[in-house]
């Protein structure tokens, strides 16, 4: 079941939640919305879902209009961060509660919904909970619960909000691998909203960058991390240091000192800002300059497991820049407080300032 | 074991005191002062009442509690007091629903509103309250061409009853549905259940506890009720006559061990009530925790 938003646009008050927005998402796809708070990430998904009504603009399902289908009559399974199970009903009846409520009609035999739901559970890996009250599990627990309860009525899409933010984060890792590999068994077109940008690398095929209200950058995650498509997104896609420069004859100069970085038809400016992730700068301990290279001194150097993080400062622009090497170079691991390195950014991207945008 | 070798007895000031300073001191203190008054202030009175009653034997005061005119006020307190607090049952949770659920202007007014029958006191209540449904009066004026009389009968005495139960469902019931996450409705609903289906099935039931709380004090405020009472019920034997009121009548007539016979009774039931309720609160506890 394919889904497509078409120039959804929805605002609270003065507040555009979401600016003329549309998106296509395939058939199968498990697709992450990922942006900061008040990006309206959430609000897209409950369009979606049909628990929020867009101002103007059309949510389709499967090439058919489905924006004005009421949200029980959607046939959308929404899975919410804090769970949201009845906690007077046990495990059983929370994950039968779709199939007790269809009309007569169409509802299956007791016994077929006894097995429907021991199926489920036996799906989520949770069959000996089913006589349990929701008080009595963990979170875990809980949330695994929530997806079996909305699968239940065999959902045409699954919509996920934050459903792992209100887990510690060793059982957040653990769910989030758990998913991917049961979206694999199942196949049902999904979305999930998420701010953790490692979530949505690790468990979509494909992310949904959003900020105030737009798509910044849609991709795989692969691609949105090695080609950010603007500042933004390389900044909320991991670290990044920011070094202020201009360009002149090809090259970038950073306070009087040029450096080639190696990319290609650089127009001349007079302000732009260079992104380089920390992990992505060679360093070269001592004084010999070089093309290329940027000399820097250490401020602290600190080990977190088998990374080494140095904080340095540029010589020539006082700005400080972090870089994280792999431990293990006696070269290296053996720099201290006052130490001139020389770094070398490795696959820097240059932007106009944000302002001049 | 090793509890064969201790003494039965320590010897004090051999063996080391055990707990050292509490980090919340004045244990002692406070309890000695909760208990003392305690016990002047409610048991002190309840034993002097059953001491009044045992100068009768058993069977005396059994004669008197259940003598007519007695087994009438138990039918008009208890009867006409379950009544009320059903009726405050349903208002109450749509009063609840209202100020929970809605913002609309005057809000805060109609929030303080429901505190009222707390604060005013009763016989104001029941004064005011004769006077609108007296047949003269602005309510009672409409009924009086139907042959309906509201005060001065027992539909009277459950009005005055229904008044000073209301805030007790409303302020029970407010915290609870504050409580009940929108999500979970949305939940129902995104699983197809119909808005009668997800009031039955998933708000009621987390409701009911609450609810039955709510009815259970309104209930027991209602069975002790007396000051509005007595203005609107015109107090007559074997009709308006509740059982507070009738234990007032034996005192005047100095028939103190009838009236501490009455009060026995009336005692043992407000035990009962007091330990439904707090069963109902025990249940309620259970159920609502965080899902």
């Amino acid at each position: 079941m394919s889904i497509a938003v078409r120039n959804v646009k929805k605002t609270f008050g003065s507040f555009h939640a979401l600016d003329d927005l549309s998106l296509d998402i395939d058939s199968g796809e498990l697709v992450a919305l990922l942006g900061p708070s008040g990006c309206g990430k959430t609000t897209l998904l409950r369009i979606i879902a049909g628990l929020e009504q867009a101002d103007s603009g059309q949510v389709l399902f499967e090439g058919e209009d489905a924006t004005d289908i009421h949200v029980r009559k959607r046939q959308v399974g929404f899975v919410f961060q804090h769970y949201a199970l009845f906690r007077h009903m046990t495990v059983f009846e929370n994950v039968a509660f779709g199939l007790k409520v269809r009309p007569r009609a169409v509802r299956p035999s007791k016994a077929e919904i006894a097995e429907r739901v021991h199926e489920l559970l036996n799906l989520v890996q949770l069959d000996w909970l089913a006589d349990r009250m929701p008080n009595q599990l963990s979170g875990g627990q809980r949330q695994r619960i929530a997806l079996a309860r909305a699968l239940a009525v065999e959902p045409k899409v699954l919509l996920l909000d934050e459903p792992f933010g209100a887990l510690d984060a060793k059982v957040r890792m653990e769910l989030r691998r758990w998913l991917r590999r049961l979206h694999d068994e199942l196949h049902v077109t999904s979305v999930f909203v998420t701010h953790d940008q490692e979530e949505a690398m690790e468990v979509s095929d494909r992310v949904v960058v959003m900020n105030r209200g737009r798509i910044e950058q849609l991709g795989a995650p692969a691609e949105i991390y090695d080609h950010p498509a603007n500042p933004f997104v390389y900044e909320f896609i991991g670290q990044v240091n920011k070094l202020a420069g201009r360009i002149s004859n090809g090259a970038v100069e950073f306070g009087g000192i040029r450096a080639n970085l190696g990319i290609p038809d650089l127009a001349d400016a007079e302000s732009v800002i260079t992104y380089v992730r920390p992990h992505e700068i060679d360093v070269r301990p001592g004084q010999e300059a070089a093309e290329g290279w940027l000399p820097a001194t250490v401020e602290t150097s600190s080990v977190a497991g088998p990374t080494l993080r140095l904080d340095t400062r540029l010589t020539a622009t006082g700005e400080e820049v972090h870089v994280e090497i792999r431990r293990g170079h006696a070269e290296h691991d053996s720099l201290r407080q006052g130490d001139v390195v020389q770094l070398k950014p490795l696959n820097p991207r240059v932007f106009a300032p944000p302002s001049a945008a | 074991m090793s509890t064969a070798v201790l003494p039965t007895r320590a010897p004090w000031g051999i063996l080391p005191r055990r707990r050292q300073r509490s980090a919340l001191p004045g244990f002692g203190l406070t309890l000695g002062f909760t208990l003392s008054y305690l016990g002047f202030i409610v048991l002190l009175p309840i034993i002097a009442l059953f001491i009044k009653a045992m100068e009768l034997s058993l069977s005396e005061i059994w004669d008197i509690a259940t003598e007519p005119r007695a087994m009438a006020s138990y039918r008009l307190s208890f009867g006409g007091s379950f009544i009320a607090a059903s009726i405050n049952m349903v208002f109450g949770l749509i009063v609840a629903w209202v100020l929970v659920r809605y913002q609309f202007p005057g809000k805060k007014l109609i929030d303080a509103l429901v505190d009222l029958p707390f604060a005013l006191p009763t016989a104001v209540a029941g004064i005011a309250l004769t006077g609108l449904y007296a047949s003269t009066g602005w309510i009672g004026q409409y009924f009086e061409p139907f042959g309906i009389r509201i005060a001065y009968t027992q539909i009277g005495v459950i009005i005055a009853l229904t008044f000073i139960g209301l805030p007790f469902v409303v302020r029970i019931v407010q915290p609870v549905l504050q409580d009940l996450e929108a999500e979970v409705e949305e939940a129902a609903a995104s699983l197809g259940a119909s808005r009668w289906q997800t009031f039955a099935r998933v708000l009621f039931p987390a409701l009911l506890p609450a609810l039955l709380t709510g009815f259970a004090l309104a209930f027991a405020r209602a069975v002790g009720e007396f000051g509005s009472v007595i203005f609107i019920a015109g107090n007559i034997p074997f009709d308006t006559e509740i059982t507070p009121l009738l234990i007032f009548i034996k005192l005047e007539q100095y028939d103190f061990t009838g009236a501490a016979a009455l009060g026995a009774v009336m005692l043992v039931a407000a035990f009962v009530l007091l330990l439904v309720i707090n069963m109902l609160q025990a249940w309620a506890s259970t159920r609502s925790r965080r899902a």
